[in-house]
């Protein structure tokens, strides 16, 4: 279609309003991030006199956020791992073949995709006191691996029932199997392969989630466990009125989930605005 | 009841007549994340409908009430001052997003737009960072020696200083508007995306049927982005329902209780004053709210896909 040539400078400067705005506080506390206190009050884009780095490590060491970030690490990375497996496991389940009780179980997973964690938070700290695990990284790891197995399920479910079964009858002419104990096995040999992007938007959602994930690292986690999105909010003490050190840990929070953002957008925005949210 | 289920296993055998559909085998697949599913959010769920009925600090043994946690629940004006303010915050978080969505595309051109991915991009950032790290920034942003205040000064308008969000007027309406700049870029991302797809052959028909551009507004673009936003209204809903982390970062639910919503209450109830009976029964009522909304959306959802697939 032509549009007339006021139409599309009306709508570039809208977006661009809108993106400075989307932009701004983001920018804004980069620059923040880098100056002294005292120049706090020359506006918010003014540049640093001087370049002051040494706010990132006043937060990487004297606020703890080297710690904060590698607890995040060890909660992330398994939390994400596993929730891929277990997903792949069920999506093609799901996706692929037809059972008895499919639907009822589906909707049972349905439910984990609804309910916030409100719901379940109170029992699962129970639960941890119980089994002595409060406190520790299991706490942190094992119910964000359960919550993401509801959205991992659709997730991959959607992707496997759009792959064509004639493939799936082709592979198992030719000697594959839907047995998950042979190595000839249809998931591995010819589903896995056709799989990185979804596997790949799997990765970057949940990796996201659990990286800012914060209700259940605040009630489950004690100080040595926080993640980052805790630790910068339950910050006491001397750094915690100080705003370009508060700023630099901000930037420390975000930036890895950011990284990722900018290197893999499609995923992301493809994820979120399929409209499911999770729990 | 287990022969039942055998003589269905049965039947679907004979139904897949393919040798290789061994079709039981889903069920080991479906097992290992079921196992852990069932451990920490089925049982958890079912537990806090149990927890609801009883009088428990979350140490000792807890005591079977009835319904008490429930009647006292309805008669808590805490608990109704929180979810008036979940519902304020709802104007904040779904309804201007929308609107602004929506003037926003309908003024915009239809056209594909060269840089797209760069507004996209940026628009949609909001939406990927950390509650916690959108909190921080605002708090700053909104302190009384902060940006906001600054700027207000130098414009000339130092009688509006004030501490924006520690004041009893402006608090409420300070932490809806974060919200507003959360959801706003999702909203113009999904209204973009969707206008594109609308057929220009219905607007060239509306034209030749005399539609001005109100008309065309009103009866192509917004039938038209019916999915979308409904995929707005399900996603900012229900974050303006769960909010906790922005709140608790920027108010802790102050000052007085003027920003507090229900999952700040119930954490409160729940881990501080060890409540943690009623807490549930708080819980509960809160994910009855949720549920009941995605699934009313989730069927709409699906009876539109439906129909699409069947004309």
């Amino acid at each position: 279609m032509r549009a007339s040539r006021s139409q599309q400078l009306l709508t570039y400067g809208i977006l661009t309003v809108f993106l400075f705005v989307a932009v701004m506080p983001f920018a804004g506390n980069l620059l923040t991030s880098l100056k002294g206190r005292t120049e706090l009050s020359g506006g918010l884009f003014t540049l640093p006199e001087s370049w002051l780095w040494s706010n990132y490590s006043d937060a990487w060491q004297g606020a703890r956020f080297g710690d904060f970030f590698i607890n995040s690490l060890v909660v992330v990375v398994p939390v994400v791992l596993v929730s891929l497996i277990l997903s792949m496991l069920s999506g093609y389940a799901f996706g692929m073949m037809s059972f008895p009780g499919q639907n009822l179980l589906l909707l049972v997973i349905i439910l984990g995709l609804m309910a916030p964690h409100e719901a379940v938070i109170i029992s699962v700290w129970h639960l941890m006191d119980q089994l002595h695990l409060r406190n520790s990284y299991y706490a942190l790891i094992l119910p964000q691996i359960a919550l993401s197995f509801s959205f991992g399920t659709f997730w991959m479910r959607a992707h496997f029932k759009g792959i064509p079964r004639d493939l799936v009858d082709a592979a198992v002419v030719d000697g594959c199997t839907t047995s998950p104990f042979s190595p000839r096995n249809v998931l591995w040999r010819i589903l896995l392969p056709l799989s990185g992007p979804a596997l790949m938007s799997l990765v970057v959602l949940i990796f996201m989630w659990t990286w800012n994930e914060f209700f259940l690292v605040l009630v489950l986690g004690d100080s040595a466990h926080r993640t980052l999105p805790v630790g910068l909010a339950l910050l006491r003490g001397q750094y915690s009125s100080n705003v370009p050190v508060m700023a630099a840990a901000s930037t420390i929070v975000s930036l890895p989930v950011l990284v990722l953002y900018f290197l893999f957008q499609r995923h992301f925005i493809q994820g979120i605005a399929s409209g499911a949210v999770k729990g | 009841m287990i022969e039942r289920f055998y003589a269905r296993l049965a039947e679907s055998t004979a139904r897949h007549s393919r040798p290789y559909e061994r079709f039981h085998y889903a069920y080991l697949y479906i097992l290992p994340g079921l196992l852990i599913y069932s451990v920490f959010v089925l049982l958890p769920i079912g537990n806090t409908v149990r927890y609801s009925l009883t009088e428990w600090t979350g140490f000792s043994a807890p005591t079977y009430v009835g319904l008490a946690n429930y009647r006292r629940l309805f008669e808590d004006e805490n608990f109704w001052n929180a979810l008036g303010n979940n519902a304020f915050f709802v104007i904040f978080y779904t309804i201007l997003p929308i609107m602004l969505g929506l003037f926003l595309t309908s003024l915009m051109t239809r056209s594909k737009l060269r840089g797209m991915v760069i507004f996209r991009t940026g628009l949609f950032i909001p939406q990927v960072m950390s509650a916690v790290v959108v909190g921080i920034i605002w708090r700053w942003m909104f302190d009384y020696r902060g940006p906001v205040n600054q700027f207000l000064t130098d414009v000339g308008l130092s009688s509006a200083v004030k501490p924006w969000l520690g004041d009893f007027v402006w608090a409420p309406y300070a932490a809806g508007l974060v919200g507003t700049w959360v959801e706003y870029g999702l909203c113009m991302v999904l209204f973009i995306a969707g206008v594109q797809s609308i057929s220009e052959d219905l607007y060239e028909a509306a034209k030749v049927d005399g539609a001005n551009a109100w008309h065309q507004f009103r009866y192509v673009t917004l039938p038209g982005l019916q999915q979308q936003m409904l995929v707005a209204f399900v996603l900012t809903f229900i974050a303006a329902l769960r909010v906790f982390d922005l709140v608790f970062v920027l108010t802790r639910g102050g000052p007085g209780r003027k920003t507090e919503v229900v999952s700040m209450l119930i954490y409160e109830e729940a881990f501080e004053y060890h409540h943690a009976g009623y807490a549930s029964a708080m819980a509960f009522v809160m994910t009855v709210i949720i549920v009941s909304v995605s699934a009313t959306v989730f069927y709409l959802q699906s009876r539109q896909e439906g129909a699409e697939n069947a004309s």
